[in-house]
């Protein structure tokens, strides 16, 4: 108990400290502690194999991606005219309707999630071999796992698309074109 | 022992941060951590009720999860960069036309 209550303070106040942050650097550096805290409690749900993933995939992979895109565009600050807005206090009329939302859909989900709360208590069976975990992946949910496949090529090629640089798009063709005649004339010189 | 309502009541907190985080930030890659906040307490619910039910399926459709976050968060982050490379900014508020 005490165990959940320290993984779940740890992963609510990194959230939090996320989303306050005004460098995304230090707001995905967070984000690699709240992941942390998340597999913790990933290992007290008896799924090692879920939180050693979340390590691997999201803190190894995804959070770098994001690190990486941070620095590139190099662009640590929010930009100086909404510096007013990004305190909560005194925000505008979008930013406090857009926090009212979020209070409105936490409160609906305390409010749904305590009607039950006494029903659900963990019973003894847990899945937690890789070996079921694997099986179970590649039988009953091989369609799901090929898809999955598809769609990460599908991913790659569309950010290779999306990233890549276009240097003036039509200019380079018909320059090519022009080219070789200005390079030819001083060859005959 | 925590209970089944523990897990859920924590993941809907993390839910309504990430919420909170996409309504009041003001740059794209903000909203897109967002999002990864609210995709992780999703995973938590799945892993929770998968435990609770004494199924793998839970931990299964989380791998899903995890690759879907994967190839968006490929995807965000080349739209970011092509954004930012038009419009010199990352605030969503600049982004206003479908064309340039």
């Amino acid at each position: 108990m005490t165990q959940f209550y320290l993984f779940g303070t740890v992963a609510v106040a990194a959230s939090l400290l996320v989303i306050a942050q005004r460098n995304p650097i230090y707001s995905v550096l967070l984000l690699i502690v709240s992941f942390g805290a998340l597999s913790g409690l990933y290992v007290l749900l008896d799924a090692p194999f879920v939180a050693v993933a979340q390590i691997i995939v999201y803190a190894g992979a995804i959070m770098v991606l994001f690190l990486f895109v941070v620095m590139l565009l190099n662009a640590p600050q929010e930009e100086t005219e909404r510096d007013a807005r990004a305190h909560l206090g005194r925000g505008s009329d979008p930013m406090r309707f857009g926090a009212l939302l979020a209070l409105a859909l936490v409160a609906e989900l305390a409010w749904a999630l305590t009607r039950g709360w006494e029903s659900g208590r963990f019973g003894r069976g847990a899945v937690s071999s890789v070996a079921a975990l694997g099986r179970s992946l590649f039988t009953d949910y091989a369609f799901q796992f090929e898809v999955t496949s598809v769609l990460i090529l599908v991913a790659m090629v569309g950010a290779v698309v999306l990233a890549r640089r276009e240097d003036r798009p039509r200019e380079p063709m018909e320059s090519g074109e022009t080219q070789p005649e200005d390079r030819v004339a001083p060859g005959e010189e | 022992m925590p209970t089944l309502s523990h897990y859920l009541m924590l993941s809907a907190v993390l839910f309504g941060i990430g919420t909170a985080g996409v309504f009041l930030r003001r740059n794209v890659i903000m909203i897109l951590l967002s999002i990864e906040i609210m995709l992780n307490a999703v995973n938590l619910t799945f892993v929770a009720f998968g435990r609770a039910l004494g199924s793998g399926d839970g931990q299964i459709i989380v791998f899903f999860v995890m690759t879907v976050a994967a190839a968006e968060a490929a995807v965000g982050l080349a739209i970011v960069i092509a954004l930012y490379r038009h419009r010199e900014s990352l605030n969503p508020d600049t982004f206003t036309m479908l064309k340039w």
